[in-house]
C-alpha cells in the first residue's frame, strides 16, 4: 500500500484536486467540529453574529466529542466520527457558502453532496468510524468552542488542532464515491440472493 | 491522560437512595456506576474475539486497515479507561430484580447512577428535550435512561446494560409483512428479505461490522423490544431452536456476501452475529424488527447479591 498523502491545513486547492478515492491521508493542523445543530445554524445564520472562526478553506469535522473540563482548559476524551448522512440536507449549502475544502465523517454521503465537492474543488474524507479513543488522542489542543451553552457540548462547534489524523478520501473532487461503488456491488449481490430463494 | 475518577467517587446521597426497598443492603449505586463505566470502556471478549476472527478472514486492504485501527481503540479504551467511542449512547437497562424490589427505586438509583458515570467516566451528555431542543447536561432526561424491569423470585439482581448508539439505532429498521416491493410474504423468508433489504440500506451508516437483533412479535412494540434483547445475547449463543439457529446462520452468511464491510469500505465482515427472536402473532399482523448494533457493541452484565457485584 502506498503511504499515506500529509495534508496540513490551511489546505490549498491543487493539493486536493490531486487527491483521489481510496487514499489514506494524515491530516494536521484545525478541523471544526460541526454536527445536526451546527449545519442548520451554519445555513441559516447571518453574517457578523461573532462567530468566531473562518470558514474559507477550513475543514469541517462532523463529530460530537465527548469532552471533559481540566484545569488547563478543555481536553478530548473521546472524538471519532459522526454518521454523515445526516448532514446531507444541509452540506452544499454549507460548502458552497464557506467555501469548506475538506469534510470529514463517516458512512458517505449523497448526490447533492458530492456535487458541491466538484464545483468546489473538494473532498470527503473518513475517518475510522468508533475509534473514538485513538483519534481523541490526535487532538493536541482544543482551542475554542462556540454554542456550547446554545447547542450543548456534541453540537457545539469545536475548533480543533489535531496532528497526523489518519483518514481515507472516500469522495474526491473528480466525482470518485467509493460508498457509492460499494453499494451499486451490494444491490448485485442482494439481487443474485434474493433470486435464490430461503435458506433451509 | 484521562484523569479524576477518584474525585468523582459517588457524591453523597441522603435518605438511603443508593439503596433499593426490598433488596437487601446491596449498594447498587456504586456497582450501576462500575457497570456503565466497563461498559463504555471495555468490550465484551466475545465481540473483541469475533472482531480478531474478521481480521484473519478479510483480503479487502480497506477492512484489514479498519479492523487494526477497530482492535488498537479497543485496547488504548481500555488500557485508559477512554470510552470506546464519543457516542456512549442511551443506557438502556434490562432488569431482572431480586424478590420484592420496588420498580420506583431501582429507576431512581439507575438514573442516579447514569448522572454520575456522565460526569465521572465520563460518559457524553445524551438526553436532549425535545421541545426546547436544549442538551441536559447530564445524561438524563424524560425516558433517559431506559429501565426494563422484571422481578424474580431469587434474592439477587441481574442488571443487563447496552449503551446504545445513535448511529446503529438511526439504522434500525421495522417491516410490516407482507411487503410486495420487497417480495415478502408472512412467512421466515419474509423475514429474511427485510432483514437482507435493512442491511444494504443500512451500508456503513451504523458502524459495520453490526451485530444485529431480529425479531417477530405479538405488537409493533413487542416486535421492537424483543428485537433489542436478542443485542444481548453473546455472539457463539445459538437460537432457541434448530429452525432458529439454522436461520440465524444463513442470515449471517448472506450478510457477510455483500461486501459491505467494516466501516462500509468493502470487505467481509459486515456482520459478527445475527441473532432471532419469535414470539407468536396476531393472525392478521406480521411485525419484522431489525435492531442493529455497531461494532462497539456495549453490553455488560452485573449479577448483584449480598455483598457481591460480579460484572460479565
Amino acid at each position: 500500500m502506498s503511504e499515506p498523502v500529509i495534508l496540513r491545513t490551511p489546505l490549498a486547492s491543487e493539493t486536493v484536486s490531486r487527491l483521489s478515492v481510496g487514499q489514506e491521508v494524515l491530516l494536521s493542523g484545525t478541523v471544526i467540529t460541526a454536527r445536526d445543530a451546527a449545519h442548520r445554524y451554519l445555513v441559516e445564520r447571518e453574517d457578523g453574529d461573532g462567530m468566531p472562526f473562518d470558514l474559507e478553506g477550513a475543514v469541517i469535522y462532523h463529530c460530537g466529542p465527548l469532552m471533559r473540563r481540566s484545569p488547563s482548559g478543555w481536553e478530548a476524551v473521546s472524538a471519532g466520527p459522526t454518521t454523515s448522512a445526516r448532514m446531507d440536507i444541509y452540506e452544499a449549502r454549507v460548502i458552497e457558502r464557506y467555501g469548506i475544502r475538506a469534510v470529514l465523517g463517516k458512512g458517505g454521503m449523497g448526490q447533492a453532496t458530492g456535487q458541491a465537492l466538484r464545483e468546489a474543488g473538494a473532498v470527503y474524507l473518513v475517518a475510522a468510524a468508533g475509534a473514538g479513543a485513538i483519534l481523541a488522542k490526535r487532538i493536541v489542543t482544543v482551542k475554542g468552542v462556540w454554542k456550547l451553552e446554545e447547542f450543548g457540548e456534541p453540537e457545539a462547534m469545536w475548533e480543533l488542532e489535531v496532528a497526523n489524523l489518519p483518514a481515507v478520501v472516500a469522495m474526491d473532487s473528480k466525482g470518485g464515491n467509493i460508498y457509492s461503488e460499494i453499494e451499486a456491488r451490494s444491490a448485485a449481490v442482494l439481487q443474485r440472493i434474493l433470486g435464490k430463494g430461503a435458506h433451509k | 491522560m484521562v484523569t479524576g475518577r477518584r474525585q468523582c467517587s459517588p457524591l453523597p446521597l441522603s435518605g438511603g437512595r443508593r439503596r433499593v426497598s426490598g433488596a437487601g443492603s446491596m449498594d447498587i449505586l456504586d456497582a450501576a456506576v462500575e457497570l456503565l463505566r466497563k461498559a463504555a470502556t471495555d468490550l465484551p471478549t466475545d465481540i473483541e474475539r469475533a472482531l480478531r476472527a474478521a481480521q484473519r478472514h478479510e483480503k479487502d486492504p480497506n477492512a484489514v486497515s479498519t479492523l487494526k485501527v477497530i482492535l488498537e481503540n479497543i485496547a488504548t479504551a481500555r488500557a485508559e479507561q477512554r470510552p470506546i467511542c464519543q457516542d456512549t449512547g442511551v443506557p438502556i437497562f434490562f432488569v431482572t430484580a431480586a424478590r420484592g424490589t420496588s420498580y420506583d427505586g431501582m429507576v431512581a438509583v439507575l438514573t442516579e447512577a447514569v448522572r454520575i458515570a456522565t460526569k465521572c467516566v465520563p460518559l457524553r451528555a445524551n438526553a436532549v428535550d425535545v421541545l426546547t431542543g436544549r442538551n441536559s447536561g447530564d445524561g438524563v432526561g424524560d425516558g433517559i435512561p431506559v429501565v426494563y424491569f422484571t422481578e424474580w423470585l431469587q434474592d439477587y439482581h441481574i442488571i443487563d446494560v447496552l449503551l446504545k448508539g445513535g448511529g446503529s439505532e438511526n439504522i434500525s429498521a421495522t417491516y410490516k409483512l407482507p411487503d410486495s416491493a420487497l417480495g415478502a410474504q408472512r412467512d421466515m423468508e419474509g423475514v429474511r428479505r427485510a432483514v437482507l433489504d435493512a442491511v444494504w440500506r443500512a451500508q456503513g451508516k451504523g458502524c459495520p461490522p453490526y451485530v444485529i437483533g431480529v425479531a417477530v412479535g405479538a405488537t409493533k412494540d413487542d416486535a421492537a423490544l424483543l428485537a433489542k434483547k436478542q443485542l444481548l445475547r453473546k455472539l457463539p449463543d445459538q437460537g432457541g431452536n434448530e429452525t432458529v439457529a439454522n436461520f440465524e446462520r444463513g442470515l449471517l452468511e448472506e450478510i457477510n456476501s455483500l461486501g459491505i464491510g467494516p466501516a462500509g469500505l468493502g470487505g467481509r465482515a459486515t456482520a459478527l452475529g445475527v441473532k432471532v427472536g419469535v414470539h407468536a402473532r396476531h393472525p392478521a399482523t406480521f411485525f419484522v424488527d431489525v435492531s442493529f448494533g455497531c461494532w462497539a457493541h456495549r453490553r455488560r452484565r452485573l449479577r448483584l447479591r449480598e455483598g457481591s457485584a460480579v460484572y460479565e
